[in-house]
């Protein structure tokens, strides 16, 4: 048995692999929080005034709020004036033109993390837009894109060349009251990304945001808005990492998806963010409020992630489903190892007449993890013949980590159908020895059972970022099997 | 092929092998016969190099090498498979992917490149013919609501694809109707060649009917109490395990 368990252990202690930092001087605010401080940001961004007042409102709204604490998740108390809430790289120009301005070592922090802007500017395939730290530093294939009409940009870009959509569309699904975390995101964000489908336009290509935590003690608080108008279509990715570092960071981004009449938007996201060492030390804390809203007839909005990295995470993706005939999706998996702790979920709100939602979690922990499936089914009073299909599925590597569901129900509509299946497994070890006895080693047996557990989310994904997802949850159990 | 000398092993505190001989040359086939819980999956899967089991003593080589020293993957990449008594389940793993898996370890193993998908597919679909599988398995989860017997046939669908040098057969025949038996004994046989070896766990003289030994040994309490040719098999049939333990 000892054996076992060293084996597997080694295997599940496998180092953070994008835990290098990159050296680059920035423009960096002092650590705090303060109306000044949020002044001073939006005056760096050359705001337009109602931005200002939105922040400020949202900062005013903050300090009469606290932290939620009904998550499976501990952590100490977080010192909001310890945080840098502006941090970006000196650029020597105001704006970039191409991307021959970037910095030259900001693409390669890109190209060690396998995304070369360059490259991606000349495939055919995914536009990028790059945020470090605090802002966006490149989008890629915008000229291609603008032909069909779309807008993709950075949100620092959209609020100066938009400003009518963002004002529109600005908090329209996740208010600055919403939460704690979203309040505090209104106030400070820095950028972000932005993207716009006009009517009846099917995206051709991948549209896929990566964003990076540099700088040490800075918080990343980013906000995407995407709006798909009429008959539109959007696939829409992103991908996070960030340095090893002792301190735990922040990270409190907001999302907002708007899918108007017959509109379809699939939102997925490749969480890598530092999780930590293996004592627990370190890691960001990923506390993000995510939202769709179907707003038309027949809208789908799907939502897939794949969260491996962050020391916490704290996410519900949710879709209001106002339209009739609107579809809401969530899959996830979530993969904690060590000491990580994921509370994560989703929230379905019925409104709409005939709306539909599924939700298939996967959740994996190995190690001292906590897992835990939060998820809500809300079935409003004129939305008749809901339907939701939940699956909540549990895999668990070891004896030391834990996985909790909380499915809530609130049904208002008799017409409703609901359906709920759970299950627990473990990789046990004669699964393990009966792949070895096959010639196939630990990693590859682990990798091999738990992408098979995963495989109905894991096939949601684009198929190139499939591919990476399956390796990277090969990865992150490197080092944890028992 | 390979040579077992005063073979100790303990599960835990509490030995359960004590002192077993065993050679077995290329193009043999043996067969071990015990009561139950003499220790014959326990000599399978330390064959197989399961963790579980400590080696307190002897030593086993095999093509020359020390066995003992190499992980499960590695002797199976070197040639050795069990067929389990008890096949494991894994859901959401289909059965073509740990196929191809394992095919590909062993290629690389041997300095090949992985086979490609259509040549896979006209090797496996050889393979099912011979066990005579449907091919609707190979897109099943890993042995996951199979029937004993359809566990037993997909170990040996494993083997023809691995096409071992030692193939061990952990009560094989156990679960098998006399149909399905027929059809696995043909299948061994005509896997077996000059250059493999072959040995057999079994608790009947059923399946040596089928598959003919070139030696039969008598496993008991940890050791081999007694060896000898087939007709060993048809007096144990006969006495009964008891007469020839006394
Ligand atoms: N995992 C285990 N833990 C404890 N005892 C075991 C274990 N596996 C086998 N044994 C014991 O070892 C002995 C031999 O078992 P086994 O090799 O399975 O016998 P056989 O295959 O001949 O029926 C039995 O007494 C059995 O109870
Ligand atoms: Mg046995």
């Amino acid at each position: 048995m000892d054996n076992r368990n060293t084996q597997i252990n080694q295997f599940l202690n496998k180092e953070y692999e994008h835990g290098f930092v990159t050296s680059l001087e920035s423009d960096a605010l002092a650590p705090g929080l303060n109306e000044d401080v949020i002044r001073t940001i939006s005056a760096k961004k050359n705001e337009p005034d109602f931005m200002l007042q939105w922040r400020l409102k949202a900062y005013r709204h903050w300090v009469t709020m606290t932290e939620p604490a009904w998550a499976h998740v501990h952590y100490p108390p977080i010192s909001y004036q310890d945080i840098v809430y502006y941090s970006a790289p000196k650029q020597k120009k105001e704006a970039l033109k191409s991307l021959d301005e970037v910095d030259p070592e900001l693409l390669r922090t890109y190209e060690k993390l396998g995304i070369s802007l360059k490259e991606q500017e000349r495939l055919a395939g995914v536009a990028v837009d790059a945020v470090f730290d605090s802002v966006s530093v490149a989008t890629t294939f915008k000229e291609k894109l603008k032909e069909k009409g779309i807008i993709f940009c950075s949100f620092s870009d959209a609020v100066q060349n938009h400003p009518e959509l963002i004002k529109q569309y600005l908090g329209s699904v996740v208010p600055y009251r919403d939460n704690f975390f979203a309040a505090l995101n209104a106030a400070v964000f820095t950028d972000g990304s932005f993207v716009y489908i006009p009517k009846g336009v099917r995206c051709p290509m991948e549209l896929s945001t990566y964003f990076r935590i540099n700088a040490a003690n800075t918080g990343q608080f980013e906000r995407t808005l995407i709006i798909a108008d009429v008959g539109s279509y959007v696939s829409y990715l992103e991908g996070c990492t960030a340095p090893m570092r002792d301190e735990n960071q922040l990270h409190a981004a907001v999302v907002e998806l708007i899918a108007l009449e017959k509109a379809e938007i699939k939102y997925s996201t490749v969480q890598n963010w530092y999780p930590g060492d293996k004592d627990g030390k370190g890691g960001i804390y990923n506390f993000v409020t995510k939202r769709g809203a179907c707003r038309g007839d027949h809208s789908k909005i799907s939502w897939t992630q794949i969260e491996t990295g962050s020391a916490i995470t704290w996410k519900y993706p949710s879709v209001l489903l106002q339209g009739d005939n609107s579809i809401g999706e969530f899959y996830s998996v979530a993969l904690t190892n060590h000491h990580q702790q994921a509370d994560t979920g989703t929230k379905m709100y019925h409104i709409g007449k005939n709306t539909k939602s599924t939700i298939i979690s996967k959740g994996i922990s190995a190690g001292q993890a906590q897992n835990a499936y939060r998820g809500l089914v809300s079935v409003l009073k004129g939305a008749q013949n809901a339907r939701n299909y939940t699956q909540c599925d549990s895999l668990l590597l070891g004896p030391d980590c834990g996985a909790h569901t909380f499915p809530y129900i609130e049904v208002k509509n008799p017409t409703a159908q609901i359906e709920h299946e759970a299950s627990t497994s473990k990789i046990s070890e004669e699964q393990l020895f009966y792949c070895q006895q096959r010639g196939i080693n630990t990693e590859d047996a682990v990798s091999m059972i738990v992408n098979g557990f995963c495989k109905q989310v894991i096939k949601q994904l684009p198929m190139e970022f499939a591919v990476e997802a399956q390796k990277l949850l090969g990865l992150s159990l490197e080092g944890s099997v028992g | 092929m390979i040579e077992i000398r005063g073979l100790e092993a303990a599960i835990g505190e509490k030995p359960i092998l004590k002192g077993i001989d065993l050679t077995i040359k290329a193009g043999e086939i043996h067969a071990i016969m015990g009561p139950n819980g003499s220790g014959k999956s326990t000599l399978s899967k330390i064959l197989a190099g399961h963790p579980d089991y400590t080696v307190t003593g002897g030593s086993i080589r095999y093509q020359g090498i020390d066995l003992l020293t190499l992980p499960a993957d590695q002797r199976a990449q070197q040639g050795i498979f069990l067929a389990f008594q008890y096949p494991v389940e894994i859901p959401g793993v289909s059965n073509i992917y740990l196929l191809k898996a394992a095919l590909n370890a062993k290629r690389r193993a041997q300095g090949l490149a992985e086979i490609d998908a259509f040549d896979f597919m006209q090797l496996i679909k050889a393979k099912l013919a011979l066990v005579q599988m449907d091919e609707k398995f190979l897109h099943r989860a890993v042995n996951a609501g199979f029937s004993g017997g359809e566990k037993k046939r997909n170990e040996i669908l494993q083997m023809a694809l691995l096409e071992p040098t030692l193939a061990i057969l952990d009560e094989t025949d156990s679960g098998l109707d006399i149909d399905a038996l027929k059809i696995v004994a043909q299948g061994v046989n005509s896997l077996h060649s000059k250059d493999n070896a072959i040995l057999l766990i079994t608790h009947y003289q059923r399946l040596l009917d089928y598959i003919i030994p070139d030696h039969v040994h008598i496993l008991s309490n940890g050791k081999i109490i007694r060896s000898g040719d087939a007709s060993l098999a048809t007096l144990l049939e006969t006495k009964g395990y008891a007469g020839i333990i006394q």
